[in-house]
């Protein structure tokens, strides 16, 4: 901390340079804000990013498209699937293949867990960050929960990989279904808990009404989505406007606030749970028989059965380990509704093995520029559940 | 050619003469390559006009093998009533890279130039703070124009040819 020493002018004018971060643990994550104070009132903000950026754009040009998968579990690890799901469909739209009705289906089913979990980890964080502990260690056991299905998957929690280019790497198991079984009959009762600790409580309302309020046509111009946007009275969803993976055959709401505040925020991503919720629920009970992953050899490894009895199998076997698989010319972009906004992947294929070029549109990266006008005017206290409540994820910020 | 490329296409032609160069639909994208000192104008128009009022995302793009159209800048946006989206594309060569800035427009293109400036060296005039974002200052390249090499060409504590390394 460095007070700028004036003795000319009155003391009180003085203003302070605060470093917020890069490593605070308020800020969960590396995020530095350097603020210019006066008193507690912040006046002005410069974020700087960049502290784990891992130059994914240009590792992405040197790695076949199998490959890429795991680099975008690194981009928003809290729902890491929805974007393992996203890159698939990227790839699936640059081939032309359509994938079985249930692998989609699955494929909802994780998506929609993902969302869950990114969510708890927002919303508890919120209530952490105004002094709410327990709510926040209630809530992480179904977050648990939800690992443990992943788990039961694809064998990863955190960075899972999960599906493959034509659909899924296997079929759910018995476990995996008994599980989800479980999480459907239990998160109510544990959300439940979590919205009467948490969500009416005075101290809570107290400090997250109006708390870094945005308007809807500020959050447009900042290129807000996902429920941030929602949060500021914005109805758009990827997930009903450009519908992929099926989203279309279930009925699901989409909630909007008014204020564009904390606590509307907060508010969007409760209510978006039990959307989820009900969406898995409805895809369990929907769930179509047949094959989990399309028919293209080139991309879907073959059984391992195969690759040592027939000739035709060792070949896409070792053309896929390889990285040697042609793909099409050409320019896609595939957006999904990810935990925190529209996920967007813009591929160039040059027909080569890995891509041309591949950007990332990384939600979290364009709205947190209006992070600094957000805080300015406001206490430190309060950007600090603001940052919280906008759900900025370091991985996908630096990408 | 989809409805939307042809409404577009007509509209902007009629407002700006020669403004597009080329177009065509990218699969579900339309798809306009603007002249360069026209960009503002036409999405200027676009956002006031035609509801095209996001700006979805943007990047640069570099083709080292084109000359004249060494590189290029690419931006989306959506209109959001109707949902429709589309794509604009802005090639220039190496010696003029600069480009007008769209943060008059759009607040949301700040960072999104401060990448393209930091990845690939685009100017943007009139950006009110064209630093670089995610590499670091001293850095005094700009990593993803295709000449780099993912990793150093001259380490030699690697030896993995086959892995496309």
């Amino acid at each position: 901390m460095s007070t700028n020493v004036d003795l000319q002018n009155n003391i009180e004018k003085d203003y302070t340079t605060l470093n917020l971060g890069p490593t605070h643990p308020a800020t969960h994550g590396i995020f530095q804000n350097v603020l210019t104070m006066d008193g507690e009132i912040i006046i002005k903000a410069v974020p700087t990013i960049g502290y784990i950026h891992r130059a994914f754009e240009k590792l992405a040009e040197h790695r076949p498209y199998n490959q890429i998968t795991p680099i975008t579990d690194r981009l928003n690890y809290c729902s890491s699937p929805i974007n393992n799901m996203g890159w698939h469909m990227t790839v699936e739209k640059l081939i032309e293949c359509e994938v079985p009705k249930r692998a989609e289906y699955l494929r909802v089913i994780i998506m929609e867990l993902a969302r869950i979990a990114d969510h708890i980890v927002c919303d508890t964080v919120i209530a952490v960050d105004t002094g709410a502990m327990t709510g926040f260690l209630y809530l992480f056991q179904a977050r648990e929960k939800i690992y443990e299905i992943y788990e039961a998957i694809c064998g990863a929690r955190l960075t899972t990989n999960i599906g493959r280019i034509g659909g899924m790497e296997r079929d759910f198991p018995e476990i995996a279904w008994k599980r989800i079984h479980d999480f459907i009959n239990e998160f109510p009762a544990m959300l439940t808990e979590f919205d009467k600790l948490v969500t009416r409580n005075r101290i809570f309302m107290d400090r997250t009404v109006n708390c870094g309020p945005i308007s809807a046509e500020r959050a447009l111009e900042y290129g807000f989505t996902g429920p941030n946007l929602r949060a500021a009275g914005v109805d758009y969803d990827v997930r009903v406007m450009n519908p992929y993976s099926s989203y279309q055959d279930f009925d699901f709401k989409i909630p909007v606030g008014t204020q564009g505040d904390t606590f509307d925020r907060y508010m969007v991503r409760m209510q978006e749970m039990w959307e989820s919720l009900s969406i898995i629920k409805q895809a369990v009970a929907k769930m179509p028989k047949g094959e989990f992953h399309a028919d293209v050899p080139e991309f879907y490894l073959p059984d391992k059965q195969d690759v040592y009895s027939k000739m035709e199998a060792l070949i896409y076997h070792f053309k896929i380990v390889m990285g040697e698989t042609e793909v099409p010319k050409g320019e896609v972009y595939h957006a999904v509704e990810g935990g925190n906004g529209e996920l967007g992947y813009y591929l160039i294929s040059d027909g080569g093995r890995t891509p041309f070029r591949l950007h990332f549109r990384r939600p979290c990266y364009i709205y947190y520029q209006a992070y600094s006008e957000m805080i300015e005017g406001g206490m430190l206290s309060d950007a600090i559940l603001t940052m919280s409540s906008m759900n900025v994820i370091a991985g996908e910020l630096d990408a | 050619m989809s409805e939307l490329h042809d409404n577009l296409l007509q509209a902007l032609e009629e407002r700006f003469p020669g403004a597009v160069i080329s177009s065509g639909d990218e699969r579900d994208f339309p798809v306009f390559h603007l002249q360069k000192n026209q960009l503002i104008a036409v999405l200027t128009f676009l956002k006031q006009e035609k509801g095209f009022n996001f700006l979805t995302t943007m990047c640069g793009i570099h083709y080292p093998e084109q000359g004249d159209l060494e590189f290029a800048l690419m931006y989306q946006l959506h209109n959001m009533v109707q949902n429709q989206r589309i794509r604009f594309k802005v090639f220039m060569p190496k010696s003029q890279l600069d480009v007008p800035t769209l943060t008059t427009i759009w607040p949301a293109a700040n960072w999104m130039e401060r990448e393209a400036f930091d990845f690939y060296g685009f100017k943007f005039t009139g950006h009110p703070d064209l630093r670089r974002i995610l590499n670091m200052d001293e850095m005094n390249y700009h990593p993803l124009r295709k000449e780099y090499a993912l990793e150093d060409a001259g380490r030699d504590d690697k030896e993995d040819k086959y892995f496309g390394r």
